[in-house]
């Protein structure tokens, strides 16, 4: 097959929609477009059929009720219902009291989506720990055990990382969770319609997901609450009409979320298969990177990994320099040298990769349509670059004299 | 964000990559000025280097190296080019802002112009010392941020 340029390898920043979904969003805008809403005539009841359907497919992919099921504008928003609903309505004491509201355990290599509403829930009187991820990046049930308090109330971790791709020992520590009863809440929005996922086995309370990531539309998602063993009860974030059992007010996006559920009924049925396809082709990348280059280093732990997302570091070279090589390919840089601020990748910094080679690191992220010859192509091409770079590199030619670069009085800006 | 043509230009083709020796050769010749700026934890390291005939005291030859995004590697090779034959004092009145309007560097990137401007001084800065030039105060002056 010819090989079409710009090839995208951005699949954990979002995906394209599949056209199957699109097709079955397609009635939904000019034909079935009551308001679900609307229960005494048949515009509404096609509506709400449409999501009902929806609300099946997505319940499948969980393993869960679909009255388990919450829809939103996307894992954002999942995220800020679940942390913030759950806080409130678990609170040990009551807001402006003077008390500790209440302790939650999260990571520091979680999303921003997860870490500012925990922060919010500081200023509000909460107390949050913010767990330092071990340098694999895999967050354990003993890690989670040795902070929990006797004030706990809820735990939030990822499932699996967007930036490096690790998987955490979400049943596990869902399995603490449920001894002790705390909620527990995964931000899943990298996991979910990947992986197999059952949030009975898995014992997950709550659960984030994004239509986005996993071949839907944009903006719509979904939160998974728990309504039995234990049921889990939310403060609404907001407030109006009452749709979606009072969760989340709000007229339902209707198209949106048919595109949800279609896209989920999707992945579950190829999960497998293009999961395997998916390991094959990041193998094949990392390998073909690894051979043609010496001073690399793949980020996270080896194994306890998705299929398709792989952080790689280039000792030497600057990643934003590194991406303008391979202006064909769209990845994305774990430098953010392009802010003022200067500040890596705060995954990468987290894990304890050093800020140099957090500024030579790259995210490869595979997808439903990746071909092997893409993934030559950006072998190829990112070898070639690299070793380009280093013949620019001031540190590679340091580094080669035998100076040690940690030496160096460097002129911090 | 889109790069402009002269960025990708001098990206593409770089001119002046190199240096006059490896880092223990480059200490020991006073014809030669070195400037390394930057760090690598911030995601920068320029190295600039110029070498002085010294008849007549004007930058003959300049080199760079350089570990940075696009607009860095692009104002460095720039400040190589508009390094050659000028005086020194000529070099130091290069501004950040004139590469940044030769290259059309967005906002964003304007460090990377000032971290050009700061080799260029560090480099003269360097030669001087070595050969027993007094080093003016304003030598040193950080470029505009
Ligand atoms: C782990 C994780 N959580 C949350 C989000 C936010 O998702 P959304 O864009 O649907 O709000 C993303 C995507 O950027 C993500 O990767
Ligand atoms: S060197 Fe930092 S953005 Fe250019």
């Amino acid at each position: 097959m010819a090989l079409t340029l710009p090839i995208y390898l951005d699949h954990a920043a979002t995906t394209p929609c599949d056209p199957r979904v699109v097709e079955a969003m397609l009635p939904y805008f000019t034909k079935v477009y009551g308001n679900p809403g609307s229960r005494n005539h048949r515009f509404g009841w096609e509506a709400e059929d449409g999501v009902d359907r929806a609300r099946q497919q997505v319940a499948a992919l969980l393993g869960a009720n679909e009255k388990e099921i919450v829809f939103t504008s996307g894992a954002t928003e999942s995220n800020n219902l679940a942390i913030k609903g759950a806080a409130e309505m678990y609170e040990k004491a009551s807001a402006g009291s003077g008390q500790c509201r209440g302790h939650i355990i999260t990571c520091k290599i979680e999303h921003k989506a997860v870490l500012d509403p925990c922060k919010r829930l500081q200023k509000e009187g909460f107390e949050v720990t913010y767990l330092d991820p071990p340098r694999d990046g895999v967050i354990t049930r003993a890690m989670v055990e040795a902070v929990l308090r006797p004030d706990t109330i809820l735990v939030s971790l990822m499932w699996a990382n967007n930036e490096i791709g690790t998987v955490s020992e979400i049943r596990e520590i869902g399995a603490l969770c449920h001894e002790r009863e705390i909620v527990f809440h995964t931000d899943a929005t990298q996991w979910a319609g990947k992986m197999p996922t059952n949030v009975e086995r898995d014992n997950i309370d709550l659960l984030s997901m994004s239509g986005h990531k996993i071949y839907g539309p944009k903006g719509v998602g979904a939160l998974y609450v728990r309504r039995r063993k234990p049921r889990v009860r939310l403060v609404a974030q907001v407030d109006g009409g009452g749709q979606e059992r009072g969760f989340r007010s709000g007229t339902l996006n209707v198209t949106g979320i048919v595109g949800l559920g279609k896209a989920c009924e999707i992945a579950m049925a190829e999960m497998d298969h293009e999961g395997e396809r998916l390991l094959r082709l990041r193998k094949r990348l990392e390998q073909g990177i690894a051979g043609g280059l010496d001073h690399v280093q793949i980020n996270g732990h080896a194994d306890k990994r998705l299929p398709h997302i792989t952080n790689i570091s280039f000792g030497f070279v600057e990643g934003e320099s590194l991406m303008m090589a391979c202006k064909d390919i769209a990845m994305s840089s774990g430098s953010a040298c392009t802010s003022a601020s200067l500040e890596p990748s705060y995954v990468l910094k987290g894990l304890g990769i050093g800020d140099d080679l957090a500024h030579s690191s790259l995210r490869f992220s595979l997808g439903r349509w990746t071909t092997e010859a893409e993934v030559d192509y950006t072998v190829s091409k990112v070898v070639e670059s690299v070793n380009r770079l280093r013949g620019l590199s001031p540190l590679y030619d340091m580094f080669k004299e035998g100076i040690d670069l940690t030496k160096i009085e460097w002129a911090h800006h | 964000m889109a790069y402009g043509p002269k960025i990708i230009d001098h990206y593409e083709n770089p001119r002046n990559v190199g240096s006059f020796g490896t880092q223990q050769e480059i200490k020991q010749r006073t014809d030669v000025g070195v400037g390394l700026v930057g760090a690598p934890e911030c995601g920068d390291v320029m190295q600039l280097q110029i070498k002085v005939d010294q008849a007549t005291g004007k930058i003959q030859d300049a080199k760079f190296k350089c570990f940075g995004c696009g607009s860095a590697i692009a104002s460095s090779s720039l400040a190589t080019e508009w390094l050659k034959g000028k005086t020194l004092d000529e070099g130091l009145a290069i501004k950040n802002t004139e590469i940044v309007q030769e290259l059309s560097l967005p906002p964003v990137k304007i460090h990377c112009s000032v971290l050009a401007e700061d080799a260029i001084k560090a480099a003269i800065a360097d030669y001087k010392t070595k050969n027993g030039i007094p080093v003016d105060d304003h030598d040193h002056e950080h470029a505009h941020h």
